[in-house]
């Protein structure tokens, strides 16, 4: 029984039911879809224990020739993140029926949100490559429409688009990377590669497999220099700004990384790229996000921040490194989980998200400021919360790294500065003050839009004071996921004594408050640097999308511009580079023996010559009439070379065909007007020039082909069994009308519709129109 | 001889794409016709020439050493009768546009719509 598979089914299906369901149900919608994830959650903590050492397998076939099926399985990580998926994606779904209270198309935007979230599902369970790939597309397409979803707006459905570019173009690296990993190890079992490690790392193609992958996680991951998708998907709804593009989708490139770590990490090449790709992001993310004024924005930019710090982590791989990101993880999706809900709460009762108009909801907004309060003392690191303890252990982590240590822990603490001090413009702006005019008059959410977040942060305090639970439990599983030989068990606590991660989270948490403080004067200077952003990855990007459709206008042009002779053309010169390329690719050995099979006689040059000449005066004549003869010429020597050559049929059938053609040409178009010369001197000779190419290349197939030995084993079926079986002597005869009798009903059936066609053509007339 | 007729059938073919490149229906009629005669040969040759021994058995066991191959006749001979059909039809085709449109320049007919 694949449990896991049936699991993601009926999220599938509850998806496709959504919209009758809000059509029947109404305001009870989002309490009813909230079961499904509900039940996810159940399921999956009562799995706590079982995972405990050891993985559950869930497999069916599907394909198995490809080595494509339905298999799952059940671990540490697997489990860390479907509990992430199932529980914030609960309060997800309650949340957004508070949050698009009334809009009529809920019913859709559940759709897409349980489409997404049984595809999340099947990324993190999935442990086939191919059936991960499969559902880590569907993630980006129910992205898709949801960033979308508002999509009477063009900055919408521009954001939708970017999003969907940017990742499906990572998706497809990722496609081709995975193949290439699944070739060299020889297996797509995900969970089968860990033992395959060392053959995959010495392979030749280790690095352009890891590149390819990496392209894909990281632009999932929204890792610069593709970034930049991720604050423009804020475009989407709050539900799915809390929900994929800060807790869990944006994290199936971290959990990639993760997945392929035992495998792939390691060496030179991971460590350089990987940790440096992270750190950057980390610092780019920490650096932007206190320099908006829309909360999601900087909240959208201190994800980016975080999920560099995860890639980084990672990256450095070391176990410790591997412990604190699993701890980070956690940390961070509860945190930034709970603060894009809350967003969400301010900007729905307010009527703006801008940092400049808020100010004073402390009071009218209680609930909200506390949870807003707790989540982001613990996005700064301040103890008690569990962002503090993943905090302190991101510190020793960098500090224990084999090289650029310093340098490293340096960038991480400037990105936390950065992210501390965004955290205070928050808070402060929000929250202090004196009350802003604001579009609405502010009042505290409803309790579906509270709910959520305020577990979240009651979770932050809970693993912040009591680490452990979650530190020798599940992260404890998730971590022999990574190093499945190692004996070390681990503990989290709060407090680690007065070590160098202690000195600096306290340098971070005055550096926050300095910078929050004279960030203002900041501002102007840091929009000069901004300016470096018109050489960004995002104008590159929008320059592209710009220049894709007039450079596809203008090839189309040339290629394809309505005259039927300059797509042959283009066809021919096209067939001949292709030509050139499998020669050149291919394993046929370019010999040219001249096989004399039997020297020519003079009249068989003679009549080669002829032939010829024929030809070319049929393709130079200006005269209609002189084309056709040419062109008779040509068919009767033809005939001639079948008598020469022992084909007798042939050239009775050519003779008779031939004369019947000359006579109908002549017949048909003799009212025609003379050849138009009408093309210029310069095209003949492009086409001559094209021509004389595409016949020398036939002349050389020719040759090529004949230097061969015929190899037939028709050609002695058909003399053995001519008499024997047909009681015919005339083999091509009895080939045609007994061996292949049903082929010759199908040409005379051929000529007979020709033969329609043609009287339809000449007798009809079609009536003209009101006639 | 393989060389003989490989080089002619390489300018069969020249000439065949030439004309179908040109602007007249009747020259692209005539080059495909061309290219039909220049894959006949070819197959013709692909199948080895042999000079004067046409495939007919003698007494009742298979074919004298030495025989032409019946196989890419038997094909040719499906070939030619195809490409008459063919032809045939595009001749009529062609009389019809020029009845209707009143021309023979293929570059005149870039629209699908009736003016």
């Amino acid at each position: 029984m694949n449990t896991l598979l049936a699991l993601i089914l009926i999220g599938f299906a509850v998806a496709a039911l959504a919209v009758s369901v809000h059509k029947i149900f109404k305001a009870a919608t989002p309490y009813i879809l909230a079961l499904y994830p509900l039940g996810l959650t159940v399921y999956f903590f009562s799995q706590l224990s079982a995972v405990h050492h050891h993985a559950l397998q869930f497999q069916s076939s599907w394909v198995p020739s490809l080595g494509i099926n339905f298999d799952f399985s059940l671990d540490g990580l697997s489990l860390l993140m479907a509990l992430l998926v199932s529980g914030i994606g609960t309060f997800v779904v309650i949340y957004a029926g508070g949050y698009l209270h009334g809009d009529e198309n809920l019913g859709k935007f559940y759709l897409f949100l349980l489409l997404f979230m049984s595809a999340m599902l099947g990324v993190v369970l999935a442990d086939n490559i191919i059936l991960l790939f499969i559902f880590w597309e569907l993630t980006s397409i129910s992205s898709f429409f949801l960033i979308g979803y508002k999509h009477k707006y063009e900055d919408s459905r521009d954001s939708a688009l970017q999003a969907l570019l940017i990742t499906g173009a990572g998706g497809l690296a990722l496609l081709a990377g995975l193949i290439l990993l699944a070739q060299i190890a020889g297996t797509t079992q995900l969970s089968a590669l860990i033992g395959q490690a060392d053959i995959i790392q010495n392979h030749a193609l280790y690095p352009v497999m890891l590149i390819l992958v990496l392209a894909g996680a990281f632009t999932k991951s929204a890792q610069f220099p593709f970034h930049f998708w991720l604050p423009g998907a804020m475009a989407a709804p709050t539900p799915v700004s809390a929900y994929l593009h800060s807790a869990t989708m944006v994290k199936a490139g971290i959990y990639l990384l993760a997945r392929l770590h035992p495998a792939l990490s390691g060496t030179p090449l991971w460590i350089g790229i990987v940790t440096t790709f992270g750190a950057f992001t980390m610092l780019m993310g920490g650096y932007l996000s206190w320099q908006k004024f829309d909360l999601k924005k900087i909240l959208a930019y201190s994800t980016i921040s975080a999920l560099g710090t995860l890639t980084m982590l990672l990256g450095i791989g070391t176990k410790l490194a591997v412990e604190t990101a699993l701890t980070f993880l956690l940390a961070h999706s509860l945190y930034k989980g709970a603060l894009f809900m809350l967003a969400g709460g301010i900007d729905h009762e307010t009527g703006t998200r801008d940092v400049r108009i808020l100010g004073g909801l402390r009071k009218t907004m209680p609930i909200t400021f506390v949870a807003t309060t707790i989540a982001i003392l613990s996005m700064s690191g301040i103890p008690p919360l569990f962002g503090f303890v993943a905090k302190e252990l991101v510190y020793d982590s960098t500090l224990h790294m084999d090289s650029a240590a310093w340098l490293t822990t340096a960038v991480a603490v400037l990105a936390n500065i950065g992210m501390g001090a965004a955290g205070w413009i928050i808070i402060v702006k929000t929250f202090f003050g004196p009350e802003g005019d604001t579009p609405k008059h502010a009042h505290e959410t409803p309790w579906t839009l509270w709910i959520g977040p305020v577990v979240l942060a009651g979770l932050s305090v809970l693993f912040g004071i009591l680490p452990d639970i979650y530190g020798s439990g599940l992260l404890n599983d998730a971590f022999h996921v990574f190093f499945p030989d190692s004996d070390k068990h681990i503990h989290l606590a709060l407090w680690h004594g007065f070590k160098t991660p202690l000195y600096l989270s306290i340098v971070t948490v005055l550096g926050a408050i300095g910078l929050y403080l004279v960030h203002e004067r900041l501002l102007p200077v840091a929009e000069r640097i901004d300016q470096i952003s018109a050489i960004g990855p995002q104008n590159l990007y929008k320059r592209g999308i710009k220049a894709l459709p007039v450079r596809a206008n203008q090839v189309s042009h040339i290629i394809q511009n309505g005259k039927l002779r300059n797509y042959l053309l283009w066809t021919t010169v096209a067939g001949f580079v292709f030509f050139l390329l499998g020669l050149w690719y291919s394993d046929i050995p370019l010999t040219f023996r001249a096989s004399f099979n039997f020297a020519p006689r003079y009249y068989e040059i003679g009549l080669s010559v002829m032939l010829m000449i024929a030809a070319i005066g049929a393709a130079a004549s200006s005269s209609r009439m002189a084309s056709i003869a040419f062109l008779g010429i040509v068919g009767y020597v033809i005939a001639v070379f079948y008598i020469l050559f022992g084909a007798p049929d042939l050239a009775m059938t050519q003779f008779s065909i031939e004369t019947l053609s000359v006579i109908l040409l002549v017949l048909a178009i003799y009212k025609l007007p003379r050849f138009a010369g009408v093309s210029t001197k310069l095209e003949h000779r492009r086409d001559a020039i094209v021509s004389a190419i595409m016949g020398a290349m036939v002349t050389l197939m020719i040759i090529a082909a004949t230097s061969f030995p015929l190899e037939s084993r028709l050609s002695p079926f058909f003399s053995e069994n001519t008499y024997i079986l047909a009681k015919g002597h005339n083999v091509v005869n009895v080939i045609l009308v007994d061996f292949r009798g049903m082929d010759t009903m199908g040409e005379v059936a051929v000529l007979v519709i020709a033969a329609l066609g043609a009287y339809a053509l000449t007798k009809l007339v079609p009536q003209k129109e009101g006639n | 001889m393989d060389i003989v007729l490989a080089i002619t059938i390489g300018v069969l073919v020249a000439a065949g794409i030439y004309m179908i490149q040109r602007r007249s229906f009747v020259k692209l009629i005539l080059g495909i016709a061309m290219l039909g005669h220049a894959v006949n040969l070819m197959i013709f040759t692909l199948g080895r020439v042999t000079r004067g021994v046409p495939p007919i058995i003698h007494g009742e066991h298979g074919l004298d050493v030495g025989a032409a191959d019946p196989l890419p006749q038997a094909l040719i001979l499906t070939a030619i009768v195809i490409g008459f059909g063919v032809q045939a039809f595009a001749i009529i085709l062609i009389k019809r546009v020029y009845s209707v449109f009143q021309t023979d320049n293929i570059d005149t007919l870039v629209n699908t719509d009736f003016e």
